[in-house]
């Protein structure tokens, strides 16, 4: 297993490096931070002196060289909007799209699996018509727009819910609820197409016979089986996860990482960007990680491939 | 055979095909229609009403939706500019369709000439290949979108290039799978026996197999290209005024929730409608092209009805 981990990571080193030196040179093609920091008035020496002061003005490649030297060192520059380390500012907000990215994401693959069994359990009934066009639609939603209309909703017209920030619990409420939104979608989806597989096959029958109630057949029996797809699917929402976060936590005026990104490509904040993508890419590789030993611990076929 | 024996045995029917079980579907016949409506309103609408999703009209200020006393142009209201929203939303569909065909059609192409030399080639260009898919893959498309955009200028071809890289890798990793099991059937052998050189046996042996395929997972992607566009949009880095798409339309009316719903409300309302549309019809056509699963569309209703019970 340790063979397996390590040589996992490694390899998601490789590709974490590569995503740095995209990043690190598309950023610096959004144009010179220096307008953006100085005053409309300030002159042209003006400028010059604060490229020099933040070594924008050596050329693109020595640039490159001195900030992987200063990753080494564990250094990852200082974030130009806020005056404080970017990795400070970074490893700040990252817990808060943590918390609610796993909260969200529990939530709907708890639910996706009761969901989904029960509609598997009687395809074509009246249940699993509703439940497969609910998950269709949770699929299918513009999560801006879902954010919004809950909004108007229940915090305009009912006045429920506060309509941003965080605080009390009541806060979580909506970003959660529209975060795993889609997740909740596309698993009940998964789960029922592979229980309508499993249930179909003898062992089931055998258990029927058996006289096993029917909910502990589906439930224990059936779910069990139905559940390796559904982890290979959660594992890909991952990523996509952080892209829903993005635009919720925008909307909600979360102190998230998401927010923290769109904050600093809009204000070309180089260091912060390079700090925040890489705190997101280390997250998602370690989190593929983490699903393939689950996948192993469940799954013994694959865990003698493994090893 | 005399008659009487021929009616005893009726002809054997042909298995319906696609077109006629979808119309068995109540909803997969309404997501259709729904489809081919909105299709043909991005095509004709923009010359019947085109004219009224720019023209400002002062007496329709921010007109409610569902009040006919402007005409039946201003049916579903008006934006704060008193624009028309149906001629908008017309206006809208061309460019978020657009764009969206735009980005699968790019990322089919991509995709499928990569996927084809990455399945084929067994060097360390393949390898590579795949390593940059993955990458891809495993970063928030929505992250890497931003970036790109940020960095090149938002324009509608950039926009169109960006979701496409974004979606890539779907397409060259199907493809490299189904390249690698074709290129090892009888066929592909019997070819390169008889001299034929790698160009012809990619692109007239192997090509034509794999195609299909990928035809299929276009479709399939196009709801999620339209999601990620809208998301885009929304943020202000995706298509620039004057031009607009449902989600930039979206984007405007946030700022006028509270007085004038309605402008946020519609063009999300159709984003919804058109992807969950297409994702009805993928979900019909997973069940119809798994044979374990077909039965339950050919099944006849009344059968079907005794089978639930």
């Amino acid at each position: 297993m340790f063979n397996y981990v390590f040589s996992r990571s490694t390899q998601s080193m490789g590709a974490i490096l590569l995503l740095l030196v995209l990043v690190f040179f598309l950023a610096r093609l959004t144009g010179d931070p220096a307008y953006l920091y100085l005053p409309l008035d300030s002159t042209a020496a003006q400028r010059e002196a604060f490229n020099e002061l933040n070594g924008f003005d050596d050329p693109i490649y020595v640039q490159f060289f001195r900030y992987l030297g200063d990753v080494v060192r564990l250094d990852f520059g200082e974030a130009l909007s806020r005056n404080r380390p970017a990795m400070e500012v970074a490893l700040e907000a990252f817990p808060e799209t943590l918390k609610l990215a796993i909260i969200a994401m529990t939530l709907a693959i708890f639910g996706a699996a009761v969901v989904g069994s029960l509609a598997a359990a009687r395809p074509d009934g009246v249940f699993d018509r509703l439940a497969t066009t609910v998950s269709l639609a949770g699929a299918s939603a513009p999560d801006f727009w879902v954010a919004i209309v809950s909004i108007l909703v229940f915090a305009v017209a009912l006045g429920l819910l506060p309509t941003s920030g965080t605080g009390t619990p009541l806060h979580w409420i909506m970003p959660i609820g529209v975060l795993m939104l889609r997740p909740f979608g596309l698993l009940t989806q998964v789960v029922r197409g592979s229980m309508l597989g499993v249930l179909s096959q003898p062992f089931i029958k055998t258990a029927r016979a058996k006289g096993v109630a029917r909910k502990r057949v589906i439930f224990v029996h059936a779910l069990r089986n139905a559940l390796l797809p559904v982890i290979t699917v959660a594992g890909d929402l991952t990523a996509s996860l952080v892209n829903g976060a993005v635009v919720i936590e925008t909307i909600f005026g979360w102190p998230g990482i998401g927010k923290l990104m769109i904050d600093a490509i809009v204000r070309r904040d180089f260091a912060l960007i390079q700090s925040t993508v890489l705190i997101t890419a280390i997250a998602i590789f370690a989190m593929n990680i983490i699903i393939d030993l689950i996948y192993a611990a469940i799954d013994p076929r694959i865990r003698h491939q493994q090893t | 055979m005399d008659k009487a024996e021929r009616d005893t045995y009726p002809k054997a029917k042909r298995p319906d095909g696609p077109l006629r079980l979808v119309f068995r579907d109540g909803l997969a016949t309404v997501a259709s229609a729904f489809l081919v409506a909105i299709v043909l309103c991005a095509i004709f609408g923009p010359m019947l009403i085109g004219d009224l999703a720019t023209k400002p009209n002062f007496r329709a200020r921010n007109l409610a939706p569902f009040d006919l006393s402007m005409g039946p142009a201003y049916f579903l209201g008006a934006d704060t500019l008193g624009r028309s929203l149906v001629a908008r939303l017309v206006m809208g569909a061309r460019n978020t369709l657009g764009i969206a065909a735009g980005a699968v059609v790019c990322s089919l192409f991509l995709g499928g000439a990569l996927g084809l030399v990455a399945g084929y080639s067994r060097g360390v260009l393949g390898t590579i290949i795949l390593r940059l898919a993955d990458v891809i893959m495993s970063f928030p498309s929505l992250l890497l979108a931003l970036i790109v955009l940020y960095s090149l200028g938002p324009s509608i071809l950039t926009l169109v290039l960006v979701l496409a890289i974004t979606r890539v890798p779907i397409y060259l990793r199907t493809m490299r799978a189904e390249v690698l099991e074709v290129r090892e059937r009888m066929f592909v052998g019997a070819a390169t026996a008889l001299g034929a050189s790698h160009t012809r046996i990619v692109f007239r042996h192997i090509a034509p197999a794999v195609i299909p395929t990928l035809l299929t997972i276009g479709a399939i992607d196009f709801a999620t290209v339209v999601l990620a566009e809208s998301s885009l949009s929304f943020l202000g880095l995706g298509i620039q005024s004057p031009q607009f798409t449902w989600g930039s339309m979206v984007a405007t009316g946030r700022g006028y929730l509270s007085t004038a719903w309605w402008v946020a409300f519609w063009p999300g309302l159709m984003i919804l409608l058109t992807t969950l549309s297409l994702n009805i019809l993928s979900s019909w056509w997973r069940t119809y092209s798994d044979p374990h699963q077909r039965w339950r569309l050919e099944l006849p209703r009344r059968l079907k009805k005794r089978i639930m019970k």
